[in-house]
């Protein structure tokens, strides 16, 4: 496929995988739905470079990769905060964050490690053209499923872009800047940005829950614990599940659980008791006792904390869960909104 | 019916596996998704539970027990009918000592010979109760009860892809290399899920399932064309 347009990866990072916004429709054949771990960082950063908001992107997982560009690239990075370089016929520039960048043919991004937050997500123009599988083209680690052959990136990987992506990084950022004066130079970003969204910002982080469906299964000591004390982030987390460190919960009554579905922010507790909070990797069903759901609103802020960092399960109603889920989306819906007169045209999608 | 956090809604029918409820689940189930909803991502049949996973922003972010207690009783109020036609699954399996790891531990676990083991694993009428743990891994009901026999004490790290096993009055079909406690009765060649097919896996909820015994050399013809070997 010579002449595709593409983004050659130089180095992959430590877990850089394909990301959407999820593979739905199959869990009842045990496919879970995956996506974005912070899915709203996608969804920004894919309105950043005009995209409708459920394209692929890169999930970047601490440090990230290096890419080298194959022709113009309109790209925005968002979710973790780094100090990535661009690298600019043999010059060296910081390349912003939270707002479109255009880059060329023979162009580098260089992504270390991020100073705050755990997953940076980056967008390019018309969005990573992996083939779909199921209806989506997120990677599925565990079933080595979508994405690039189901597995993370890795060194000389080429990522597929839409086919007129080159055409359309130009055709976008002129739309971006038509109206400025001309810069001197080579104009590379705009002069705005938009505010990064799911960053925790104290420690510990609060997660808020809502009850489980073995709640009643605890001892009233394992329930003031669980909600009183704060657990610190295990090693052993990944995209599947967080594991928690901290007070273990006791059932007030043990016994096996019958399997039943699980969903995505459930947090159940095996027989060592200490809670696992499940992510969007997780298994279709299990047999542990859930104590508690993290609200919907919470999940791409925990995906922003790295193993070692502490969080405090707070409780929560269910209509409090709910409102917060939908301040977040029309958040979202505000940044999208502003991106979009940017671009001037109100319903620039894909 | 409960909330399973704010985004699913969890329907317990029994708090025990019970055979009767279950094909009633499944039933349930099919019904639901056939409708299409477009505010419903996934329902979820279990073995006594069945989950419903909605889109919060088609709902305008309210409840979403109401809507899918209706939708339920819509489908009760209808009889269930069009689902009616329960797929009949075959599937080969040969169940020689190279693959059928346990058959001899099953055989003195339970008293009877090796080939009663695998005539009564094979006459069993199984149905899938749950598709988990793993995409495409059905948990079959129906095994022979003779055969009940605990997990293994210690878990194999890497059960061949395609083995079938059993456990606690059940049948597992394991899709990939992954960990496994159940007892091996031996290895189908199909392969049991392929996210490239029309059908990605094998074995959906509700299907009723017949093993059907094959020798080594149908087993290697089978794996040949299945591109399973």
């Amino acid at each position: 496929m010579t002449g595709a347009a593409c983004v050659l990866v130089e180095r992959p990072g430590m877990l850089t995988t394909v990301q959407d916004c999820g593979r739905h429709g199959w869990q009842h054949v045990g496919v879970v739905p995956s996506g974005a771990m912070d899915c709203g960082s996608l969804q920004l950063a894919n309105a950043l470079v005009g995209n409708s908001l459920d394209l692929a992107g890169l999930e970047i997982t601490l440090r990230g990769p290096t890419l080298l560009f194959q022709g113009a690239t309109l790209l925005a990075l968002t979710g973790a905060q780094h100090d990535a370089r661009l690298t600019l016929d043999g010059r060296e520039m910081p390349c912003p964050l939270n707002r479109p960048v255009l880059l060329h043919a023979g162009d580098r991004l260089t992504i270390d490690q991020p100073r705050h937050g755990f997953r940076a997500y980056l967008a390019i123009a018309g969005g990573i053209d992996v083939t779909p599988l199921l209806g989506s083209r997120c990677t599925y680690l565990a079933a080595a499923m979508g994405g690039v052959e189901g597995r993370a990136l890795k060194k000389g990987d080429s990522l597929p872009l839409a086919g007129d992506a080159y055409a359309l990084a130009q055709a976008r950022f002129d739309q971006l800047t038509r109206d400025s004066a001309p810069a001197t130079g080579q104009r590379r970003s705009v002069r705005w940005s938009v505010a990064p969204r799911s960053l925790p910002c104290d420690e510990p982080t609060v997660v808020r829950c809502v009850d489980g469906h073995h709640r009643h299964l605890f001892t009233p000591e394992a329930l003031a614990a669980f909600e009183a004390g704060s657990y610190r982030i295990s090693p052993q987390s990944n995209r599947m599940g967080y594991r928690m460190l901290g007070a273990r919960l006791e059932r007030a009554r043990p016994g096996d659980i019958l399997s039943e579905p699980t969903a995505l922010g459930t947090v159940q507790v095996p027989a060592d008791g200490l809670p696992i909070v499940l992510m969007a990797d997780h298994q279709t069903t299990g047999g542990y006792a859930k104590i508690a759901e993290v609200a919907a609103a919470d999940i791409g802020r925990l995906a922003q904390l790295r193993p070692g960092q502490e969080v405090r399960f707070v409780r929560c109603t269910l209509p409090e869960a709910r409102a917060l889920a939908q301040a977040q989306h029309q958040a979202l819906q505000v940044a999208v909104q502003a991106i979009r007169l940017k671009y001037n045209a109100p319903t620039a999608g894909h | 019916m409960q909330a399973l956090g704010d985004a699913a809604v969890l329907i317990e029918f029994a708090d025990h596996l019970d055979l009767s409820v279950n094909t009633r689940i499944q039933e349930l189930a099919k019904a639901i998704r056939h409708r299409h909803m477009p505010w419903i991502l996934d329902v979820v049949p279990a073995l006594a539970t069945l989950a419903v996973h909605v889109d919060p922003i088609s709902l305008g972010f309210g409840d979403p027990i109401e809507p899918v207690r209706n939708l339920l009783t819509q489908c009760l109020d209808e009889g269930l009918t069009h689902t009616r036609s329960t797929r009949q699954v075959r599937i080969p399996i040969c169940y020689e000592t190279e693959f059928g790891l346990d058959l001899e531990d099953i055989s003195q676990r339970t008293g009877l010979s090796v080939e009663e083991v695998v005539q009564r694993h094979q006459h069993s009428e199984f149905m899938v109760l749950m598709v988990g743990f793993a995409p495409g891994h059905p948990y079959l009901g129906g095994l022979a009860p003779s055969l009940s026999v605990p997990r293994r004490s210690a878990p194999r790290v890497k059960m061949p892809c395609g083995s079938v096993a059993i456990a606690n009055a059940q049948c597992v079909v394991y899709p990939f290399e992954i960990p496994g406690g159940w007892s091996v009765v031996g290895r189908t060649p199909l392969r049991v899920f392929d996210a490239s097919r029309r059908q990605p896996s094998l074995f959906e909820p509700g299907d009723q399932v017949r093993f059907e015994r094959i020798d080594r050399g149908g087993f290697d013809a089978l794996a040949r064309k299945e591109g399973t070997q």
